[in-house]
């Protein structure tokens, strides 16, 4: 691949697929490590934010392949941190959230990843099955996604108790439309998306 | 001033007593709420984890919804999912080619009319607007206002005056009679989603805030997110136990804060559903503790009797454990 061809991100290389999908360019960080000086999380993951950048901006498959199993693109709590001081204005939390669908996408997801991404595809599963979020439903598949049985026992009453836990779900009544929605869009999680700066059209829509 | 509402999911169960509150004072305040009829969940941060498409069609269904029911402005008061409304908003009417795919998806039109409101637009207005004359019971505490990641940021959405130390909360509270402390966590994230999957990181992050809001003398914290209030209220045990340290320091919705100086009761406000009690008749001097946290920014004089109410097991005055222990 030539140099050029790198720098803009080639529609065969990651950031440049990355760029199609979101219109995010990684070659416009110039790592000053301002995102990781901010991130609650970076202490917490194994590729500082700044270094999941570099990661992507070398244009080796490999260290592209480190990134999308890295542990700290499902560490990201998507607080907008490091988006809001970044010089750049690079959007790293979009970036974040293509590496996290990529690295489903792909079954590379790291190990120690697997009660969040639990936790969310249990969130996600009640709110296909009702259209808003049942608590106790999503509590209860977690603990069975995850073994995670003895969690939160003792909260449990404390709730009820104040009335805070609704034991029976009850689904709205377009709950067959919001159940579509997820229908429509699960066919394509990672196609990119129809953007002004990418280019259209030209996605895996399969 | 009539208004739409987005409760969100939490107002309907975890967070009643945000729902509760907001209804209790709306009436006070002149604004009438309707509620988008069949309102669907946001997706939350699990939707946009995982599938970017879902992350908009959800929020698109409800914002599509609200402009059917011909609802011009529509206050979210969980700050996550009014984060999610304006995000969606704001990237369908940038984006004539995401718009026409994501109606498509969601068999619903979709203009952008209805604007997305956070309950500090709508506070703010209040208090610009006669709040100050319908206070009968100033709230008199020195309260520490954390903002959290969503009211603020991304500043494109917010549009926020002021990201990094922001204003708009402390002017609310003021209006009402509270006296908001300068601290250094406002914008700090509490651990959000990880309240379940990541209860060590949420511990970590919110404890942090909560130590320093007592550092520095406040009396209370106020939020207005229910996931914020999760983390800093009902995992005050897991807190308490990786800091090795008691904190008294309740945590109130905005709403409540505001329904108190406008007279209302402690029951109608859902003051009794919180974990940690909320004793402001009796709240004793500012909680004392020394600075436990060597990213605590800035030194805090110990020089305040510690004084935990009846949450007792107070730390000494001029060391802490969690420093002992982290050294």
């Amino acid at each position: 691949m030539s140099a050029t061809a790198h720098a803009s991100g080639h529609s065969d290389t990651l950031p440049g697929r990355l760029r199609e999908a979101t219109g995010e360019s990684v070659f416009n960080c110039y790592q000053c490590g301002k995102c990781t000086a901010g991130c609650p999380l970076a202490a917490e993951m194994d590729y500082a934010p700044n270094q999941i950048v570099r990661l992507l901006q070398l244009g080796l498959p490999e260290l592209e392949e480190e990134a999308l199993r890295a542990l700290s693109i499902w560490l990201c709590l998507t607080c907008e941190t490091c988006a809001a001081r970044c010089p750049q204005e690079v959007d790293l939390p979009r970036i974040m959230e293509y590496l996290r669908q990529q690295s489903l996408a792909r079954g590379v997801v790291h190990p120690k990843a697997k009660d969040i991404l639990a936790f969310h595809e249990a969130f996600l599963a009640t709110i296909k099955r009702g259209g808003r979020l049942h608590e106790v439903g999503l509590i209860s598949s977690y603990k069975l996604k995850t073994g995670h049985f003895f969690q939160d026992v003792l909260l449990a009453p404390k709730l009820f108790f104040r009335g805070k836990l609704k034991p029976l779900p009850h689904a709205i009544p377009g709950q067959a439309d919001v159940a579509r929605i997820f229908d429509r869009t699960d066919r394509a999680p990672d196609a990119p998306l129809p953007h002004g700066r990418g280019s259209e059209g030209q996605g895996n829509h399969t | 001033m009539k208004i739409g509402f987005f409760p969100g999911c939490s107002l309907e169960g975890s967070s009643r007593e945000y729902n509760e509150s907001l209804h209790a004072i709306a009436p006070l305040l002149g604004v009438e709420l309707t509620e988008v009829p069949d309102w669907n969940c946001c997706g939350a941060s699990a939707a946009h984890s995982l599938n970017h498409k879902l992350a908009l069609a959800l929020p698109a269904r409800s914002l599509a919804l609200a402009e059917k029911s011909g609802l011009d402005e529509l206050l979210v008061p969980c700050s996550a999912c009014y984060s999610r409304l304006a995000i969606t908003r704001h990237e369908l009417l940038e984006n004539d080619a995401l718009r026409s795919e994501i109606t498509k998806i969601i068999e619903l039109p979709f203009t952008g009319r209805t604007k997305v409101l956070s309950v500090l637009d709508v506070f703010g207005r209040c208090a610009s607007n006669g709040l100050k004359d319908k206070v009968r019971t100033p709230f008199g505490q020195k309260v520490a206002c954390y903002y959290g990641c969503y009211l603020t940021r991304p500043e494109k959405i917010t549009t926020c005056a002021r990201p990094e130390d922001p204003r708009e909360m402390d002017d609310i509270v003021k209006v009402v009679g509270a006296e908001p402390i300068n601290w250094a966590f406002k914008v700090e994230c509490c651990g959000a989603g990880f309240s379940v999957s990541r209860l060590d990181t949420v511990a970590e992050l919110s404890g942090r805030i909560v130590h320093d809001a007592a550092a520095r003398g406040a009396q209370a914290i106020v939020v207005a997110c229910p996931m914020c209030h999760t983390n800093l209220d009902l995992r005050r045990d897991s807190i308490e136990r990786t800091r090795q340290q008691k904190y008294a320091l309740p945590v109130l919705y905005i709403s409540q804060v505001i329904g108190l100086a406008l007279g209302l009761g402690e029951r109608q406000l859902g003051l009794h559903r919180h974990h940690v009690p909320v004793r402001l008749g009796s709240v004793a001097p500012a909680n004392s503790v020394a600075p436990a946290n060597s990213r605590c920014p800035t030194p805090v004089a110990a020089d305040v009797p510690a004084a935990l109410g009846s949450a007792g097991a107070s730390p000494s005055p001029g060391g802490s454990p969690a420093q002992e222990k982290e050294a």
